[in-house]
């Protein structure tokens, strides 16, 4: 042990919060935008994953990260459209769709990712907020991601938007009564899709943000469920987007905890650990939900509420 | 064994060939349809371009296949399951594959003792297995290389490069290879520096990004200043240490383009030698020995090429040291030696050299070292 | 003149009393085949934009899968796996549920299966392995009707619990394998004690094909009979189509929740028991192969019908037998079979759509024709 001692593991903690967060961030946001419409997406997950691939594809062809981004969020908009477009139609169970697409995003993505295993792909960069601190571990645990700060900046402008302006009252509308919604004159399939369209924008950042900035690089095992995570974590924010974003901080800290106490010698039992985010995500969810319908902050429409 | 009525190999090898030859010209079957040279298959656990483990036996896979007369085949993200038995066998069923290379270490027991015994004329070379003749069939081989020799020799370079004296360790899961692999690596960096201490950070798995990230952070956090690894890929654990300003030394193969000023060396696989050399075996119809090990001297693992960071001394070192392994017989484990429970592991005098088969069942971390086996 | 309209039109009640009954059930078969196939179709036109040609594709499908012994062999050798974890999807669908985390209940029936086994190396197969096949299926009803119970009592979104579940088994599993339960002779991969041949299930004589095939098969047969043929069957069907009208009608929600969840988690339990008994002899880390996901898959395609998942798991392990050929043949990486099973997933929910649309299906409609 240096001269922190024990303090190293909540520094760590914190960086892990700050550098693991983000996918769960925007994945999160990604999904308030769709569930307050009334519908839910699981495919986030293939959707984070071919994210992934697409952002460092392009920002490895083209040599500009942020290219690579924008490229993340068109193809994520891209499933979410598909998943949009095919839940407008009659019958069809939008939970199943979101496993389907979560199979056909993951090979999609393997897929096309093959040749991208190797090459070496530009880092976004990041902003070095832990200047004023003369110890190493609190510079490194600050020294963080634009699009961390975006991820923060977008959690407010939602719960701004939400709360406040013409679109966020429609998306509501449309999420909480299809039948009320249609009295107004809107229409609820295009809403929705159109949600879930930029739900999937999100998603894929959050998969750039794995790829081209932490871990930093595209594998086949880049994502360990951050998009499915993602989306319990959005219940247990009650679709509240600023709550979500102190909701994937407790998230990336947890995930952060293993092998921080490795680092400071314990090890017994360290697959245990490990499963500290899960583990969290279903205590969590267990605690949060409820077997009568009145789910504070849920919309009326949302399959997984009913 | 049950009795199986229909002999798979001889009916369906036959067809394969005849149904191939008579029909499918356009098809892509003309592989086994010439009829003659030597099919080679290879089986990796992950895909082929990891710049680690697998990498490493796909570059021994090119340089097969470079040989005249020899057609390689291969086969990417195979599961240690009934998978990889059906891979194998259908190489040998519809490829005609009579040399079959499954390079991860959970394809041998059950996997490829199942199926070697139903394909007595097939060859299979299995990396990492203990072969042994009373309990294993005769056309089953394993081979390995001693790289912990690799890892000693990082540790070296590691020694001279660092300030806060503390090294770090990613490792997937506490195994024998990688509890030697950690051992010699902080051996290696006390051989200039007795204060050195090194620590390890297990992942849980042989393949995980965001966990190698985290625990490079962490280690980096902790105050370790020269990292390396034991995991599938390196790939995220030399950018994020390197990104962390920490040293590197690589692991399974050449990462110097990943990190280029902060690498100092790497212990790398020279499969293409070993391959190459089995294969040349089996087309001058020689038997490949059942039981193959070799060092650095065999050319089955070579070093990275020294980095810019590597100072003279380090150096001079590292190549004295490389010399001394050279020349055979070299122990990097020697006594006096306690583990870091504080049990005597050897005493003064003792030594397990590198060709010691009680390496490959190594279960302690030595003093010095800090993190458990368990 | 009358006389003849009247004939004609008994003689076309007659056809429609015959027909009707095949034309109500043909909807069922017809609509998922033609997903099956347009699956295919948008795949194959995804293979033709980048040049390579579908009909090698499919060709090397049916050599490598169906087209010789040993490519049945090779099918049906992973079949047994899938045709346990399409179970544990379809069960609790039938009452709604979505649960997607079978492959916790196989890992850790296999543990628990391999813990067994270890501890009762000494007995006869005869004693060892009925307990040992009920060690892994209780542990695996006890780790999906925990979802189930979650899902009941606590409103926790099944789809999820059971995912997470699912990581979270994988990581007990490696804890247990690589901490107490580890055979310290076998130091490289760490496993539970190696079975002994007494406490392993072999081969169905002829072939190279383990017990676990046969025993897939009947949990398929019986699982269907429970389904359509009992109470419990016929209360779990009015629970699936509308929970509130089953919890009026006094149905005992609750406990067919329960009930079909750990029925699924049992099943998916015996896939990890035949894991370790019949091909790994020993419970490890290579337990978690992702049969549990290609279950999902399959049930959804059996539209939950037990008796249609056999087939439709043959086809699938079919497709993932030749997954390896299409590698070396056509230079396609392995994840073809991933978006292959994607496209065809989305077919067959986009069926759903369909249902009702089609008046040949409808034989109370075909009277209102002009």
């Amino acid at each position: 042990m240096n001269e922190l001692g024990l303090w190293a593991i909540p520094i760590a903690v914190l960086g892990g919060a700050i550098r693991v967060s983000t996918p769960f961030l925007f994945v999160s946001l990604g999904e308030v935008l769709t569930e307050r419409s009334g519908r839910i997406n699981l495919g986030l997950e293939g959707t984070l994953v071919i994210g992934a691939m697409v952002g460092y594809a392009v920002a490895y062809l083209s040599g500009s990260p942020w290219l690579g981004v924008l490229a993340a969020a068109a193809a994520g908009s891209a499933f979410g459209l598909i998943h949009g477009l095919i839940c407008s139609l009659p019958r069809v169970n939008d939970i199943a769709i979101g496993i389907a697409m979560m199979i056909l995003g993951t090979g999609l993505a393997f897929y096309f990712g093959k040749p991208f295993v190797q090459p070496v792909a530009p880092d976004l960069p990041s902003i070095p907020l832990g200047w004023w601190s003369s110890i190493p571990q609190v510079e490194a645990a600050l020294n963080v991601n634009v699009l961390f700060l975006i991820g923060a900046a977008a959690a407010f402008a939602l719960w701004w938007m939400f709360k406040t302006t013409r679109i966020g009252l429609v998306i509501r509308v449309v999420g909480d009564s299809t039948d009320a919604a249609r009295a107004m004159g809107l229409r609820p399939a295009v809403v929705r899709t159109l949600a879930t369209m930029a739900g999937g924008a999100f998603a894929g950042v959050g998969g750039a943000y794995l790829s081209l900035f932490y871990p930093g690089s595209w594998n086949e095992g880049i994502s360990s469920g951050q998009g499915l995570m993602a989306v319990a974590l959005v219940i247990f924010a009650r679709w509240n987007p600023v709550a979500c974003f102190g909701a994937a901080l407790l998230f990336g800290g947890a995930g952060a905890l293993g092998p921080s106490l490795q680092s400071v010698g314990i090890s017994q039992g360290y697959h245990l650990f490990f499963t500290a985010p899960y583990v969290l995500t279903l205590g969590v969810l267990i605690a949060t939900s409820s077997t009568t319908r009145a789910m504070t902050g849920a919309p009326g429409e949302l399959s997984i509420t009913k | 064994m049950p009795m199986k009525p229909l002999s798979r190999r001889g009916f369906l090898h036959g067809s394969a060939a005849a149904v191939g030859a008579a029909s499918l010209g356009s098809l892509p079957f003309q592989a086994q349809a010439d009829g003659h040279g030597l099919t080679v298959g290879f089986i990796y656990v992950g895909p082929k371009d990891d710049f680690g483990y697998n990498q490493a036996h796909a570059e021994g896979a090119a340089a097969v296949a470079m040989m005249d007369g020899v057609t390689v085949v291969e086969e990417e993200n195979v599961a240690e399951t009934v998978d990889v038995q059906n891979s194998m066998e259908s190489m040998i069923n519809f490829d005609g594959a009579s040399l079959l290379f499954p390079t991860s270490f959970g394809y041998f027991d059950p996997h490829i003792l199942e199926v070697a015994p139903n394909h007595p004329d097939v060859r299979f070379q299995h990396a990492a297995g203990l072969w042994s003749a009373d309990m294993h069939p005769m056309n089953v081989g394993s081979y390995f290389g001693y790289i912990g020799m690799g890892q000693y020799l990082n540790g070296i370079t590691a020694g001279h490069a660092t300030t806060s004296k503390k090294l770090g360790f990613v490792a997937a899961i506490p195994i024998p290879q990688v509890l030697l692999n950690i051992n010699s690596f902080l051996l290696g960096a006390r051989q200039v520096d007795p204060e050195i201490t090194c620590q390890v950070i297990f992942t849980g798995s042989w393949s995980n990004a965001v966990r190698e990230a985290e625990a490079t952070n962490a280690l980096a956090d902790a105050g370790c200043d020269v990292i390396t690894c034991h995991v599938d890929g390196p790939k995220v654990v030399i950018e994020t240490a390197a990104g962390r300003g920490s040293y590197v030394c690589g692991y399974h193969a050449d990462q110097t383009s990943l990190a280029p000023d902060l690498y100092l060396t790497g212990a790398e696989w020279n499969w293409a030698n070993v391959y190459t050399g089995m294969v040349q075996t089996a087309l001058d119809g020689g038997t490949i020995p059942n039981f193959v090990r070799g060092g650095l001297t065999d050319e089955f693992i070579k070093m990275s090429p020294l980095g810019p960071a590597v100072s003279d001394a380090s150096r001079a070192q590292f190549e004295a040291t490389k010399a001394e392994i050279m020349a055979g017989g070299f122990a990097a484990i020697r006594g006096p030696l306690m583990s870091n429970t504080g049990t005597q592991i050897l005493g003064a005098g003792e030594a397990l050299v590198e060709t010691d088969i009680a390496l490959e069942s190594m279960d302690y971390l030595v003093e010095g070292v800090i993190g458990s086996t368990s | 003149m009358t006389d003849q309209s009247v004939s004609q039109g008994s003689l076309a009640s007659a056809r429609v009393a015959l027909l009707a009954p095949v034309a109500r059930r043909a909807e069922a078969v017809v609509l998922p085949i033609a997903a099956l196939l347009a699956g295919f179709l948008v795949f194959s036109l995804f293979l033709l934009i980048q040049g390579k040609s579908p009909t090698d594709f499919f060709y090397l499908v049916y050599r490598a899968g169906f087209g010789t012994a040993f490519s049945w062999q090779n099918t049906l050798s992973r079949t047994a796996p899938l045709l346990f974890a399409a179970l544990c999807v379809a069960l609790p669908a039938r009452l709604g549920l979505v649960v997607i985390g079978g492959e916790g209940a196989i890992v850790l029936g296999g543990v628990a299966t391999g813990a067994l086994g270890a501890a009762m190396l000494g007995s006869s197969g005869i004693v060892a392995l009925p307990l040992m096949a009920l060690a892994g299926a209780v542990v695996g009803a006890a780790w999906i009707g925990a979802v189930g119970a979650m899902r009941y009592f606590r409103g926790v979104n099944e789809t999820i619990a059971s995912l997470l579940m699912a990581y979270i088994a994988i990581s007990i599993m490696n804890h247990l394998v690589e901490g107490p339960l580890r055979d310290p002779s076998n130091p490289n991969k760490p496993s539970t004690l190696s079975l002994t041949d007494e406490l392993r299930i072999g081969d169905i004589p002829g072939w190279d094909v383990h017990w676990g095939l046969a025993a897939g098969l009947i949990c398929c047969v019986l699982t269907w009979v429970l389904i359509e043929r009992t109470t419990w069957g016929f209360a779990a069907r009015i629970t699936g189509g509308n929970i509130r009208a089953a919890q009026v009608q006094g149905l005992p929600v609750g406990w067919l929740i329960l009930g079909f969840t750990a029925l699924g988690g049992a099943f998916a339990g015996l896939a990890g028991f035949f894991e370790v008994t019949a091909v790994h002899g020993s419970a490890n880390s290579s337990l978690a192969a992702g049969f549990g996901y290609t279950g999902i898959l399959i049930a959804f395609l059996a539209r939950h019908n037990a008796l249609a998942i056999i087939p439709v798991a043959i086809l699938l392990a079919g497709f993932e037998a030749s997954s390896g050929l299409i590698q070396r043949r056509m230079d396609l990486p392995d994840a073809t079979m991933l978006v292959l099973q994607g496209f065809v997933f989305i077919a067959i929910l986009l069926s759903d759509t369909f249902y009702g649309r089609f008046k040949a299906f409808a034989p109370e409609r075909w009277s209102t024709s002009p």
